[in-house]
């Protein structure tokens, strides 16, 4: 591996062509037309422009990203999150033309995208897999949803990241969603088909980092908490999760792994668990197949670099490292500073910065492609950067991100600072664990 | 080398007091960018923070044009774009004669190159009437999204 593309933009492009620069590679960033000028694009060794700003027409076209990889001499293309990341079609693309892509193999993909055969698969592992299964009709949603008990989720086969999810707490609301989550999951993913899911509530949300290489090594780099969210968006993760008992740990752990061996995993992935707050019974979620926005607290307390990482897998290189050498060290913290605006239920605020400031200071870390002058287009996530403290303790973690947080200035657009200030400050957070439902009761 | 909080103050002021819009600065570990707003009255001067940036992130400048000039002197050229990023090819078929030479006439729906993208080809129509005047890309090459191909001189 010589030189990467990188179909993407925003902070993740940076990262990773920051890891490009670690590994000594050269990078192409593929860019939008409204990306050009970019952070991501200024420190590449090269841009590209593949099409205007919408996604639709640029970072979203299998073709074109394939055809810039190859037409810039590229050997590798690494998708980043969002847009293309899990896509099976880039995956086979890419491969088929002898560009390895950074990622996991295109079966893996597929399997990881259809929520009903990861299920299954989870199940085959000796996961525990939560209640339900896929619906078409009414009156096999109403016989299911009765053997499941209220309330249930409506899930989209295809959707996943917290999108394509209704909750229902009756029958009545379920003959209400059917149709309608049908229609929209055939609109959103490209496959109508949807299934019920036993709704657990109040419940942690807790994944595990994977790391496959080919040649057989298969090692967790531990959980991350992923519990205060907005809508099912996450907005604070941290690893390790508060409290989690050992046993629990253990056997997220040990399921996360049969579940990538059983699967045939390779390169860097999440598997996530929904735990019951109440029981602490853990229950397979999804398999998530790219980098995750909130991998650097892994990285903190493991010292390793994930995206370099996801690199040398790719390149086929051997993991380098084993289980037993695997250390945790401390605590870290992640929050999501976003462009929204608090005062229209943080709806995207994009605009061009004409000031932003992020404190520099010990135990932190700031991913962003932002600085003064940086326009947020409105095509795209609505995600500034993100503050990560790293400490040897979670109180003292919390102490880092409120004192930065307190200090970041930025003008020009909209942005959650306050929310996140308030929810770290928040007693509930400082004791510990709090449940996914946490974070919009204590808005109210 | 580091900045000290009074050092950036005491830069800050030296913008505030002269005709510059913009500043970069960067050493090891530090960069600063100000971005003066001159209009709107909405001017702010007083930040003593440094704007985060990684380590190797390079100043921000005033974005480098992306593609060459037009040729100056010729006010009625305009340029066709690339609607898309693609390979670059000027005849239909390998070995065909060129779509277009310089000095060929073309109407709006003249087919003027091929825009191949995974061996789908896409035709692209000119747009615009008037003379081929400069070929902008050559054959076989990548071209991005909105690079110029070709340069007509309208009439």
């Amino acid at each position: 591996m010589r030189r990467v593309f990188i179909p993407n933009r925003g902070e993740i492009a940076v990262r990773i062509v920051r890891a490009c620069r670690a590994l000594d590679l050269e990078c192409v960033v593929g860019a939008s037309e409204a990306d050009l000028d970019g952070m991501a694009a200024r420190t590449a060794d090269r841009v590209v422009c593949i099409g205007p700003g919408p996604a639709g027409e640029s970072y979203l076209r299998v073709d074109t990203v394939v055809q810039a990889a190859l037409g810039t001499d590229c050997d590798a293309i690494h998708p980043g999150y969002g847009f293309l990341a899990e896509s099976p079609r880039l995956a086979a693309r890419a491969r088929e033309h002898g560009l390895a892509f950074v990622g996991p193999p295109t079966e893996a993909i597929s399997l990881a995208g259809d929520k009903l055969a990861a299920r299954a698969q989870a199940a085959r592992a000796g996961a525990p897999v939560l209640a339900g299964g896929e619906v078409s009709g009414r009156g096999e949603a109403r016989r299911r949803a009765d053997e499941i008990g209220y309330p249930v989720l409506v899930k989209a086969v295809g959707g996943g990241g917290g999108r394509g999810i209704k909750r229902v707490h009756d029958e009545a609301e379920l003959d209400a969603v059917l149709g309608l989550a049908r229609r929209e999951a055939g609109a959103a993913f490209g496959d109508d088909r949807v299934y019920l899911e036993k709704l657990i509530e109040p419940a942690r949300h807790v994944e595990v980092q994977i790391a496959a290489d080919d040649h057989g090594a298969v090692v967790h780099l531990g959980e991350r908490d992923c519990s205060v969210q907005r809508r099912f968006q996450k907005v604070v993760e941290e690893a390790p999760p508060p409290h989690l008992p050992g046993p629990t740990s253990a056997t997220l752990r040990a399921a996360a792994v049969a579940f990538a061996r059983q699967i045939g995993y390779r390169n860097l992935g999440t598997v996530e668990f929904v735990i019951d707050a109440d029981g602490g019974e853990p229950h397979f979620l999804e398999v998530n197949c790219r980098i995750q926005v909130e991998h650097p607290v892994t990285e903190a307390v493991t010292g390793l670099d994930l995206v370099a990482m996801q690199l040398q897998i790719a390149a086929g290189n051997a993991l380098g490292i084993a289980q037993d050498e695997v250390s945790f060290d401390g605590h870290a913290i992640e929050c999501r500073l976003n462009a929204e605006d608090p005062s229209r239920g943080y709806a995207p605020s994009p605009g061009t910065l004409s000031l932003f400031a992020v404190p520099h200071r010990t135990g932190l870390r700031v991913d962003t492609h932002c600085q003064a002058g940086t326009t947020v287009p409105p095509y795209y996530d609505s995600l500034l950067g993100k503050l990560i403290a790293h400490a040897a303790g979670r109180d003292e973690a919390i102490e880092i991100l409120i004192d930065a947080l307190e200090e970041v200035d930025v003008e020009g657009v909209e942005t959650n600072r306050t929310l996140l200030i308030s929810a770290l400050g928040h007693p509930d957070f400082r004791t510990g664990a709090v449940t996914t439902d946490w974070l919009e009761r204590a808005l109210r | 080398m580091a900045l000290t909080d009074d050092d950036v103050r005491e830069i800050l002021r030296i913008i505030d007091e002269s005709a510059l819009d913009e500043l970069s600065i960067e050493t090891d570990g530090f960069s600063l960018h100000v971005l003066k707003r001159s209009a709107g009255g909405q001017a702010r001067s007083g930040a003593d923070r440094v704007s985060s940036a990684p380590e190797r992130a390079s100043p921000p400048a005033e974005p480098a044009p992306r593609f060459a000039e037009e040729p100056a002197g010729d006010d009625h050229a305009v340029t066709i774009p690339s609607p898309m990023l693609g390979t670059f090819y000027r005849a239909e078929a390998p070995g065909g004669s060129p779509l277009v030479e310089i000095g060929s006439r073309v109407e709006p729906d003249t087919t003027v190159c091929i825009i191949e993208v995974m061996k789908m080809m896409n035709s692209v129509p000119a747009g615009v009437s008037g003379v081929v005047a400069q070929i902008c890309s050559e054959n076989g090459q990548l071209v991005e999204y909105g690079e110029p191909l070709f340069l007509v001189t309208a009439g």
